[in-house]
């Protein structure tokens, strides 16, 4: 079987993986970091969503393989220590969630979103959420939340 | 997802090398729609040849009235990039309306173009720019290289190095979106260039992309919304399917048509 090497939230993960095994399978199997969820398993509805060398991408769709030598980031990589990344805190602030399925990868693409677009508008973070799902349908406080937090990362 | 044996090309010889050594292999370019398809079992490979460690497959150049597009380049870079921008703005806003941020961050041209999918928004750009499309043993114009559905005219083996635009006069590409799977229902591409204007259509023909020759003549014409009526696409050969008939699919042709010559100005 291949072993893969990576790095994970900034340390390093290995393990051997069938070449067919996925990232997000990799993430919550091999390195029980199950903060990354699997919602549709066919690439529509982003609860996937991690950070491969600074892009979001979704690790459902992504072989473990593919990810050799690459930066990966999830959402357990967000916060330092005790105090949560601005994006966590401003949907803590504005009930950016309600079941909570979906939640690491809005806040995942989010934070995609706001390091390309500090300035984005109301409609921009509306487009670019199209490959994240709200099962709630919670759109309107995940915007808001989107439009605090990209104000607290120095946009 | 049937198992496989994986192979991370280091050159396009060795990927060629890798694929011919194959029982049955599959290139991977960005895996947005191969992996989807695994998982479906719609193919099993025995052998997956990853194309993404080749460098040279990666990148956009562009020179003089040319715009260069290497396989591997993500949506997102060719949406993103300036120089494309420049050149063909039309180019930019196609690539920035593939899928959603996620697959742009990680699907290529290759990738899409190789599948042919029916759907799919590259080849409408590919056929109405009159692109020619780079491989690593010859040259093929796009006008020959969509040949049917999920159908190149690609020989076993043979790896897509890059796509070259010419850069037209003016251009637009405007799509009216599947709501549920935002694929194209139809889109349509139109170009005026010094050869005339050319339009493709995606997401209609049930042979895949295709260039709508009563329209290319009117426009060449006269280029206004005016110049496009209901009956130069009719519905024959048209996809009927439970999202749209091929009634309605042609007028959407015509509408995407308009809007697109409006656009482009």
């Amino acid at each position: 079987m291949p072993t893969v090497n990576m790095s994970v939230n900034g340390r390093p993960a290995s393990g051997e993986v069938e070449a067919r095994t996925l990232l997000v399978q990799f993430l919550r199997e091999t390195l029980r970091l199950t903060g990354t969820h699997v919602g549709c398993d066919t690439s529509q509805c982003g609860a996937c969503v991690v950070h491969v060398n600074g892009s979001s991408v979704k690790s459902c769709t992504m072989l473990a393989v593919q990810a050799e030598g690459a930066e990966v980031v999830t959402i357990e990589g967000l916060a330092d220590g005790d105090s949560l990344h601005p994006m966590q805190e401003a949907f803590r602030n504005n009930h950016g969630l309600q079941c909570g399925f979906c939640t690491p990868g809005m806040v995942m693409s989010a934070v995609d979103l706001v390091n390309r677009n500090p300035k984005a508008t109301e409609a921009e973070i509306r487009e670019w959420l199209e490959g994240n799902i709200c099962r709630c349908t919670g759109y309107h406080n995940i915007v808001k939340s989107i439009q605090e937090a990209a104000g607290n990362m120095g946009g | 997802m049937q198992d496989f044996s994986y192979r991370k090309a280091q050159s396009i010889a060795e990927a060629v090398d890798a694929m011919g050594d194959a029982d049955d292999g599959a290139f991977l370019a960005g895996g947005q729609t191969l992996l989807p398809t695994l998982k479906q079992r719609l193919a099993a490979p025995s052998d997956v040849v990853d194309l993404s460690g080749i460098a040279e497959l990666t990148g956009i150049s562009v020179s003089g009235d040319t715009v260069t597009v290497g396989a591997m380049t993500p949506h997102a870079a060719v949406a993103a990039s300036g120089a494309v921008r420049d050149a063909i703005p039309a180019l930019c806003d196609l690539a920035d309306g593939i899928g959603d941020p996620q697959v742009r961050n990680i699907g290529t041209i290759g990738g899409s173009i190789a599948n042919n999918d029916p759907a799919a928004d590259y080849p409408a750009a590919c056929v109405a720019l009159g692109a020619t499309i780079t491989t690593d043993r010859r040259e093929i114009a796009a006008d020959d290289f969509f040949t049917g559905l999920f159908e190149t005219a690609l020989e076993d083996n043979e790896v897509i190095v890059s796509v070259s635009f010419p850069k037209p006069q003016a251009a637009a590409y405007m799509k009216f979106p599947n709501p549920a799977s935002r694929y194209a229902l139809v889109g349509v591409f139109v170009a005026r260039t010094g050869g005339g204007v050319r339009v493709a259509v995606t997401g209609a023909g049930e042979d895949g992309v295709f260039r709508a020759g009563a329209m290319e003549a009117a426009l060449t014409s006269a280029f206004s919304p005016d110049s496009i009526s209901d009956g130069q696409v009719g519905g024959d050969g048209l996809m009927s399917d439970m999202h749209a008939g091929a009634d309605y699919r042609a007028h959407l042709v015509a509408v995407m048509a308009r809007r697109a010559v409006a656009a482009a100005g």
